[in-house]
């Protein structure tokens, strides 16, 4: 086990590991993506007391729900980084933040194009979505800190603290709408228990979910090969790939 | 695990730790503040200020939303099943606003007790369904009520 953990370490395995994964991943994404979609908007009864406007829910909640776990990627990363002082950990750490602040965006963003038809209000300073833009915060300034030092180990040891303390905002976000008087509505996917949403609009919401963890997973590993690439441009192995590709 | 590394990971669970009750304990502190309004019952209490902006949320009582004839006026109450606050609002309701509904009311508790609101939100529930799931849902909930109604009259 802890072979295959130290070869995690190794730019060029991880570099072709990660190729080999993309060649299938990034395809089956794409198809997820546009199956989900159309399953999800077109296929799919209006809700009973929404109509249609509920079908952003096929963008919100899988963007929401990969922006939270999303996060826990990129603390345990941290954790990693910290412990074991493994530099891919860093550039997966980096490579996670700006992934999730996208997700964590198009969450809010959607949700406030749902909230204006539904609840009558673009924004209001509840404890979800407040929670959530915190976490848009956390992930821009993960970004930024890492971006602030010269030095990118002293960057990788910065991050790693703020993304371990900020992961106390993800079980807020998710207990938020029981925890407090919310305007937002409580989950209505259950662990346990049944589900409140009828099984013919949750197995679309399901899949666009599995899909938006590949995104989150092609988006990943695009990121850290461009990284690696980077950091990696005066090693042997590189320039062999480049002169490879590009003959120069 | 080397001793230096095993060294590093009680740090992080330190570090994991502390920061969640820190933050735990603040958020206990302030959990009247992250509330997003009163319930009825809080307001009934007397917890609730009155001339300061609040909001008071509940389930809009059946049968309680009076319209005005001549302006847009409307008056509806909003309950937790524990106590009921009156509301005036004057203007344009949400779509989802509905009696048997939740609704979060903005605005100033006057000196009768009643919520003069200057917005009024539609708060929706967890539960998704088709139109047809919902009505065969009323069906049977109403052929459960003549049931049990049928057996009250047999006693």
């Amino acid at each position: 086990m802890w072979t295959l953990f130290h070869k995690f370490g190794s730019p060029p395995w991880l570099y072709r590991l990660s190729g080999s994964i993309l060649r299938w991943l990034l395809p089956i994404t794409v198809v997820a993506l546009v199956a989900g979609s159309v399953w999800g908007l077109l296929f799919t009864a209006p809700d009973f007391r929404q109509g249609n406007s509920y079908r952003i829910i096929y963008i919100h909640v899988p963007a929401a729900v990969v922006a939270l776990a999303g996060y826990y990627v990129m603390a345990i990363a941290g954790a990693v980084s910290l412990i074991w002082r493994m530099k891919m950990a860093d550039i997966a750490m980096r490579a996670c933040a700006p992934i999730g602040a996208a997700l964590t965006f198009i969450a809010l963003v959607t949700g406030s194009i749902w909230g204006k038809p539904t609840w009558g209000t673009w924004w209001v300073w509840d404890a979800r979505i407040t929670s959530m833009l915190i976490l848009l915060f956390l992930y821009l300034g993960v970004v930024a800190l890492y971006e602030a030092y010269e030095n990118k180990a002293l960057a990788a040891k910065a991050c790693a603290v703020l993304s371990l303390v900020g992961t106390v905002n993800i079980p807020i976000i998710y207990k938020s709408v029981d925890w407090w008087y919310s305007l937002h509505q409580p989950a209505s996917i259950k662990f346990t228990g049944g589900s409140t949403i009828d099984p013919s609009m949750l197995y679309p919401l399901l899949f666009m979910i599995l899909a938006f963890y590949a995104l989150f997973t092609c988006a990943l590993l695009l990121n850290m090969r461009a990284e690696i690439l980077q950091r990696e441009q005066r090693t042997a192995w590189v320039r062999a790939l480049a002169g490879e590709r590009g003959g120069n | 695990m080397h001793p230096v590394r095993k060294q590093r990971l009680w740090l992080v669970l330190f570090l994991v730790v502390f920061s969640s009750s820190a933050i735990g304990l603040m958020a206990y502190a302030l959990r009247g503040n992250i509330n997003l309004f009163y319930p009825p019952v809080d307001v009934a209490a007397g917890l609730a200020p009155v001339g300061q902006n609040i909001r008071v949320g509940g389930m809009v009582v059946d049968g309680s939303v009076q319209r005005s004839d001549n302006s847009l006026e409307v008056r509806f109450a909003v309950t937790d099943y524990e106590a009921v606050v009156p509301v005036v609002y004057t203007g344009i309701l949400p779509d989802l606003f509905d009696e048997g509904q939740g609704a979060v009311a903005a605005g100033k508790l006057d000196e009768n007790g009643v919520l003069q609101a200057s917005e009024v939100l539609a708060k929706h529930d967890e539960n998704y369904m088709p139109p047809e799931v919902a009505e065969a849902l009323e069906a049977s909930k109403s052929r459960m009520a003549e049931q049990a109604a049928g057996q009250g009259y047999g006693q």
